[in-house]
């Protein structure tokens, strides 16, 4: 997946966590969901099940655990993609 | 130490009214907040009426942002949240911001009795489908009892205690006196005081089932809820949240608050299921003695008392209560205080009623009104034995109010009455 197409689409599912609307307009792949987007860590757990909803993918509990920012997510979406 | 404790803050989201101008509205020209149910029809309910607030997309954006908005599904929650913010505002305190010291004076005693049924029965769902991983973060903070303390002492940074009491029918009641009390001793400055009951069939299906809710009037809800009328014959249950904003007397002249009503006693005592008391019935002894204990607290006599508001359910043990409260007060006939009902306008909002009825209470005893009480114009002739029919008013009536006395009985057989006094400011 294009990494522009995929900020996009994470930008609109972490949008109501992310309490740092700048962070979150300037996302890039290096962005960190905790310590940029200064998302609370037990919405994580609801940024997965979003990221599981729209994809149609099943998250691991080590990949979870790894998926902190936006590189780790969609590297982990797109190997998910792959294996569908 | 003990500190004079005023009211200067109440909020409401009740079925007949969401927010002050709405409700008062509503009590003063007796509006009732009963509607029938859909759902409860669908569902195979007996009683097919009930008392639900009106919530619109513009209300909850004025109290939630886009993320409390798509993780709470807990009524009661969302109804406590909106009522204690209304209070805390309407006691023109301030909300400190994320970056600020939280309050370290001010603390909430706000109840419950089940909370967020709603998002208990999501969650079982997922979970005897083996889906434990997709509940998702907010089920703890929304089926926890404290949940909607917890919310509340969030949103308005509280630093003091952050509880919530559950006593059934009584909570609300409760929970103010135990508020009280906390200022009194001088633990706290300020204290938020409610209680929330979630909407909906999974909390009302209980009550259905113990048949103690009216199936007589899914054709006519308004008329259903009746109290102290001959033809009462159940609850209509209802939801919802009141909050009311207590704080020490010398705090609040200090700031200058405007000031609803004093809290000058209570008492809260059960009836042990015994004498007749029961899990789900009064022992009448224990009643008679909690009014004579708040009477005693407030150091009040029974004829000092202007208007009583009572629990009056709609339910055969109406003519009960009114003959515990003469016998307590030793008053009858045209001695009788003026009786009010509010249930016959929102049904039984269980573990909120005590804090609604007071939210009504305090705008009473600061405006100088009696609501009317409706559905009851065929008194039953049992409490007619007691009290003279123009203690209970039919119409809106002006009058100053100086003492009101309001009490809530619950499941477990367990009483709570609290005196309030008008507080005149210059």
């Amino acid at each position: 997946m294009e990494p522009s197409i995929f900020i996009e689409q994470i930008r609109e599912i972490v949008k109501p966590y992310a309490k740092n609307s700048d962070a979150l307009a300037t996302m890039n792949v290096s962005t960190d969901f905790i310590n940029d987007l200064k998302i609370n860590s037990a919405n994580l757990v609801d940024v997965v099940l979003d990221v599981e909803e729209k994809y149609d993918i099943v998250i691991q509990n080590e990949e979870m655990e790894r998926m902190l920012n936006v590189q780790a997510a969609m590297d982990i979406v797109t190997t998910k993609l792959k294996e569908k | 130490m003990s500190n004079r404790v005023v009211i200067t803050g109440i909020g409401v989201v009740s079925p007949n009214g969401v927010g002050i101008p709405a409700f008062r509205k509503a009590l003063q020209e007796g509006v009732s907040g009963i509607r029938h149910s859909q759902q409860l029809a669908t569902m195979n309910f007996s009683c097919q009426i009930a008392g639900q607030p009106i919530i619109t997309e513009d209300l909850l954006a004025e109290y939630f942002d886009e993320l409390e908005l798509k993780l709470l599904s807990s009524s009661g929650i969302i109804y406590g949240i909106m009522a204690g913010i209304q209070a805390w505002k309407d006691a023109g305190l301030t909300i400190r911001h994320k970056e600020e010291e939280p309050d370290w004076d001010s603390g909430t005693i706000f109840g419950t009795g089940t909370s967020g049924v709603d998002k208990f029965r999501e969650s079982i769902y997922k979970l005897d489908e083996g889906q434990v991983r997709r509940l998702g973060s907010a089920v703890v903070p929304q089926t926890m009892a404290s949940g909607v303390s917890a919310y509340l002492g969030g949103k308005l940074g509280l630093g003091n205690q952050i509880t919530t009491n559950s006593s059934a029918c009584t909570t609300g009641t409760e929970g103010l006196i135990l508020a009280y009390e906390r200022i009194k001793n001088g633990s706290a400055k300020r204290m938020l005081a409610g209680a929330a009951s979630d909407s909906g069939p999974y909390i009302w299906g209980g009550f259905d089932a113990l048949k103690v809710c009216t199936y007589k009037y899914n054709s006519e809800p308004e008329k259903g809820s009746r109290p102290m009328s001959a033809s009462a014959s159940g609850i209509v249950p209802g939801s919802g949240a009141g909050a009311l904003l207590l704080e020490s007397l010398e705090e609040a002249l200090q700031r200058g608050a405007n000031i609803y009503a004093e809290v000058v006693g209570g008492h809260i005592n059960g009836g042990g299921q015994r004498n007749g008391g029961s899990m789900t019935a009064p022992n009448s002894y224990a009643v008679q003695r909690c009014i004579r204990s708040a009477l005693a607290d407030a150091k009040i006599k029974g004829d000092e008392v202007d208007v009583i508001n009572g629990h009056l359910t709609a339910t055969g043990k109406d003519a009960e209560e009114v003959r515990n409260w003469s016998e307590a007060l030793d008053l009858k006939g045209n001695q009788f205080p003026y009786l009010n009902a509010l249930k016959s306008m929102t049904g039984h909002c269980l573990a909120a009623s005590g804090s609604i009825e007071l939210v009504a209470a305090a705008l009473q005893l600061k405006e100088g009104f009696i609501f009317p009480n409706v559905n009851c114009e065929d008194v039953h002739p049992e409490i007619l034995s007691l009290i003279d029919k123009e203690r209970i008013p039919q119409t809106l009536l002006y009058k100053s109010i100086n003492l009101l006395a309001k009490a809530s009985f619950g499941f477990g057989d367990v009483n709570a009455c609290v005196i309030l006094k008008r507080y005149l400011q210059p």
